[in-house]
């Protein structure tokens, strides 16, 4: 009688490896909030911190450029957060050895965690917009749709370079210096998009919509040049040295 | 007594065997490229390149002055090569990270190292020219401008490379080439953005125009420039190698030892 035939193993299609990456990640933080709580609470610390450095005693507006750049900064300080915690889970009890032995594509890993920082961090923009627009009496119902799209991309082009470097400092010591110190001057394509996009919007008098439609194509593109680098040079970067 | 006699045995037996690891498994395993030195080609570009700079400032005073910007303008030959050697240094610099990061070649990852390294160099020079034109030319130290923002970043980021390299740890290669890569993209992405807004800075098209002397005068200054380049990339890449070689051979000698302590036991 010959040895039963191990069943072989079902590897499921590229959708659900990312899917089950970004699930598995977001599920974690639902359990503890940690990233979300310490997250949030940075970002609206640094709001706080620039309305008291700009503080007006008659309560007279600031101007457009100067509010849509405090709530660029505050996603992009805050945003570092989501970044380093992602891998450091991953560091816990060696996870990352048990995730590259899954036969899960790399390019998949990098797509779940990439989605997974892209909702944290749009989450904390859900508390950190209201919160800004409240502060310096900002109009942004406005455009309000058009601002989360915005906001939205900015987050996916800044997290797919975040999410490679990351993962390339995951073996390292000095990561969380580094991490911003590499991080910050690669994404100031998006940072100027971005915050060019969010102040014309927030224009109370009238605001050039037509150059608010390129800074969005502009995001779009730059954040799509970012995710093609990232599933390029993921995979050499994680199999590490 | 006796117990003396035989550490004194042990260590000349020892002293024996390094000696023969060294003449012979050295010598004919694990021979470096000869690292000693280079070679006379490289002396007299070095030669050149000392008698060039030397001579380089007689040239530009000699220089004409040119009309509406007057004796200031003559900055430009230095600030142009610069900033020709410093975008060159970082696209030789993803090159050199491309080929470490999907082939594993080292010689890559010696390249990239090395240019970034100049491209901090270079673009200190670029950084510091660039500000003592402007103040006279443009009444401003600092302008906004698509040219000098994109260059700014590409210098941090050479930086941060550097930086990654020194500090970084043992994953520090890696991530530093994914830093190069990134950055090739990203410079391009930085002038388009801020060309949006206007840009003052002059046109490379001010080269075609220039008269014959000063065109004379450029034409050296960027010839001695990338000369001056090469001969620290060249100098700096043996460095880097004799480096790689010292490492491979400190591992070797530990093999060695390990493997012969195992026998003599």
């Amino acid at each position: 009688m010959s040895p039963p035939e191990p069943s072989p193993v079902r590897v499921p299609g590229f959708a659900t490896q990312v899917f089950q990456i970004a699930a598995k990640d977001l599920r974690i933080e639902w359990k503890s909030h940690e990233i979300l709580l310490t997250m949030g609470y940075l970002a609206v610390v640094i709001v706080l911190a620039f309305a008291f450095a700009f503080v007006t005693v008659g309560g007279e507006r600031l101007s457009p450029s100067v509010t849509s750049g405090i709530l660029w900064v505050s996603v992009f300080f805050s945003g570092t957060v989501a970044l380093s915690r992602t891998f450091d889970r991953e560091r816990d009890g060696e996870a990352i050895r048990a995730l590259l032995l899954t036969p899960i594509a790399r390019s998949a890993i990098y797509l779940g965690k990439l989605i997974g920082v892209v909702v944290l961090m749009g989450i904390v923009e859900v508390v950190v917009v209201p919160l800004t627009a409240m502060f310096f009496s900002a109009e942004l119902g406005q455009h309000l749709l058009w601002t989360a799209l915005i906001l939205g991309l900015g987050n996916l082009g800044y997290a797919a370079v975040g999410v490679v470097f990351s993962a390339a400092l995951l073996r390292s010591k000095s990561r969380d210096v580094l991490l911003s110190a590499l991080l910050f001057p690669l994404v100031l394509p998006v940072l100027i998009a971005g915050a060019r996009a969010t102040s014309i919007l927030l224009d109370p008098k009238s605001p050039d919509l037509a150059s608010a439609v390129f800074w969005t194509q502009f995001l779009g593109i730059s954040g799509g040049i970012f995710v093609l680098l990232g599933l390029w040079a993921f995979e050499p970067v994680l199999s590490g040295d | 007594m006796s117990e003396r006699f035989g550490a004194a045995v042990d260590t000349a037996v020892w002293q024996f065997r390094i000696c023969r690891y060294h003449s012979s498994t050295m010598a004919t395993e694990h021979a470096p490229a000869r690292s000693s030195g280079l070679g006379l080609p490289w002396l007299a570009a070095v030669a050149v390149c000392i008698l060039g700079f030397a001579y380089l400032p007689q040239m530009v005073v000699g220089a004409p002055i040119e009309r509406t910007m007057g004796p200031v303008q003559k900055i430009f030959y230095y600030h142009v090569p610069c900033a020709w050697l410093l975008m060159m240094s970082t696209f030789v610099c993803a090159g050199g990270s491309i080929a470490f990061l999907f082939k594993g070649s080292q010689r890559g990852d010696r390249v990239a190292r090395t240019s970034a390294e100049l491209a901090v160099l270079f673009g200190i020079c670029t950084l510091v020219t660039g500000p003592l034109w402007g103040r006279v030319a443009w009444g401003a130290y600092w302008v906004w401008d698509a040219r000098l923002t994109s260059s700014l970043l590409l210098w941090l980021i050479m930086v941060a490379y550097v930086m990654a390299r020194r500090f970084g740890g043992s994953a520090s290669r890696k991530l530093a080439a994914s830093l190069a890569i990134f950055a090739a993209a990203d410079v391009p992405l930085v002038y388009l953005s801020v060309h949006i807004w206007k840009t003052i800075h002059p046109k490379t098209t001010v080269v075609p125009t220039l008269g014959r002397d000063m065109m004379g005068v450029f034409f050296t200054s960027l010839g001695l420039f990338t000369l001056l380049w090469v001969v620290l990339f060249v100098l700096r890449g043996h460095l880097e190698k004799a480096r790689d070689d010292l490492d491979t051979l400190a591992l070797d000698v530990e093999d060695h030892l390990e493997a012969w302590e195992k026998s003599a036991r």
